[in-house]
């Protein structure tokens, strides 16, 4: 299956405003950076958990705990998706007590963030756990919502929505994909 | 997910399958290290420990990896079990069948008792060592020791000391070693070596200090003092001052080079005590990797099917 890009909604630019948007209110929220750390889910919310945290450390002069987290152990589809690539988690923090803000590029069904706290659960019990996506496209299958959106992107069940980083996609944007012989198709 | 459904012989594993394996165990030995040790992704499945022979480090290493990973983990060892009773191996195979048992690991006294069993269950096998043939999932751990130690595999040379003739952990280390492209220098008196070494595709050799200095691992074998018909060699001591691992030695190998060993060590025989508990002994790294490399086995051969109810 081929997918080729229909629309970009949001460029280099626009990633960069809604993250420092996000990086401000998560200070608003948790009054400064004392008792936060981010916690990225891979591979791009390890990236975007990486850039906030350059942010907030800028904002406030001092920097915050950040780690990564491979989520490919506690998803629900393993019967029907084995993953065989799978990453290192890795928490160089201790969980117990923080106010933990996980952070994913794209919030779609939520199950990943339901696998998502099921594994940060195993490390401790956080004193909240806080979500900031970079793009809400709906269609959610669990009670699951985002504390900082950075842009809500209407979508259809049957495109894609890709965020890209410059690191390993060699450009910085959001992008909605279909399917490639979907051409008069809307 | 890997091309076979057994593990049973090292060579049921293809050079992309062995890969995946250790990568895989990397990301368990990070779930090893925190305070919680647990992942859900075998929740529900059932485990076998079929281990007709003794064991504690093999068994203990299979039944924490199974429980590390939410799976259901049964033992039978050999004095508690019906073949005490003289129940046939295929009936066991039978009986364990029809409990519906997801993967079954079996050692047994006997090379081919795996197999018996992969013909006669529809579960997956592991051979957790049979007879004399081959013990997988040890070369498995070894490799992935060496790997973490030296960062590749590639070109590194492996010197196995001891009774190759009868040991499992050679029979499927060398052939593993070889399939990754590093190259296996088989080690030992004549009295312990096989009638062909040479079908083993290794260097051959009966004597260690002549190879000591090219070496970047010395794998020990344990002399098996436990064998009924006798030692193939005159003494301990003479075996042990031929053949066995001490300061003199491990000075004479690279100052990067390391010593391992499957355990469990007859100090002072086939490794003195000084190297076995020095830092450029990886044992107990190797019993730290077990624990990974086997839940990446299992992971590898159950993940993929459907275990009924979505956790």
């Amino acid at each position: 299956m081929n997918y080729r890009t229909k629309a970009t909604v949001m460029d280099g630019d626009a990633i960069n405003r809604a993250v420092t948007r996000i990086a401000h209110e998560i200070l608003e929220a948790n009054r400064g950076a004392g008792n936060i750390a981010l916690v990225g889910v891979v591979t791009r919310g390890a990236a975007l958990a990486e850039m906030l945290a350059e942010k907030i450390a800028h904002i406030e002069g001092k920097p915050v705990p950040v780690g990564t987290l491979d989520i490919s152990f506690y998803r629900d589809d393993l019967a029907t998706r084995l993953n065989p690539e799978v990453h290192r988690s890795d928490i160089p923090f201790d969980v117990e007590g923080r106010d933990l803000i996980l952070v994913d590029d794209v919030l779609y069904t939520g199950r990943t963030i339901r696998s998502a706290m099921d594994a940060i659960m195993d490390y401790g019990r956080p004193c909240s756990v806080q979500l900031a996506v970079l793009v809400d496209r709906g269609h959610r299958e669990l009670p699951i919502r985002a504390d900082y959106v950075g842009k809500n992107v209407p979508s259809a069940r049957r495109e894609r929505v890709k965020v890209y980083f410059a690191p390993m996609d060699g450009r910085d944007s959001v992008e909605i994909l279909e399917l490639e012989d979907q051409e008069g198709a809307n | 997910m890997l091309s076979t459904r057994h593990v049973i012989d090292i060579e049921d594993l293809s050079t992309d399958d062995i890969r995946l394996i250790l990568d895989t165990a990397e990301s368990f030995k990070e779930v090893n290290e925190r305070r919680i040790k647990k992942l859900p992704t075998l929740r529900g499945r059932t485990v076998v420990n079929l281990f007709l022979e003794p064991s504690t480090r093999t068994r203990t290493s299979f039944e924490l990896a199974a429980k590390r990973l939410s799976a259901d983990g049964i033992n039978f060892t050999a004095s508690a079990s019906a073949t005490v009773k003289g129940e046939s191996l295929a009936d066991t195979a039978a009986t364990l069948s029809a409990m519906a048992c997801d993967l079954v690991i079996i050692r047994h006294k006997y090379a081919g008792a795996p197999r018996i069993l992969a013909e006669k269950m529809d579960a997956h096998i592991v051979n957790g060592g049979d007879g004399m043939h081959q013990h997988p999932t040890q070369a498995l751990l070894d490799l992935f020791s060496m790997r973490e130690r030296f960062g590749t595999l590639e070109g590194l040379k492996v010197g196995i000391v001891g009774d190759i003739a009868h040991s499992r952990v050679a029979g499927s280390l060398i052939p593993a070693l070889r399939m990754m492209g590093a190259e296996p220098i088989i080690i030992g008196p004549p009295t312990l070596m096989p009638a062909s070494p040479e079908v083993h595709g290794a260097r051959v050799t009966s004597s260690i200090d002549e190879v000591l200095p090219e070496l970047d691992v010395a794998y020990m074998l344990r002399i098996q003092m436990e064998r009924a018909e006798g030692m193939p060699f005159p003494s301990l001591r003479e075996y042990s001052r031929l053949f066995g691992m001490n300061k003199r030695r491990l000075d004479a190998m690279p100052p990067k080079s390391i010593v391992m060993h499957p355990g469990p060590m007859n100090r002072g025989v086939e490794i003195s005590a000084e190297v076995a508990d020095s830092d450029r002994s990886l044992v107990l790294d190797q019993v730290n990797a077990g624990v990974a490399v086997r839940m990446a086995v299992m992971y590898l051969l159950l993940g993929g099917e459907s275990s009924g109810v979505a956790s």
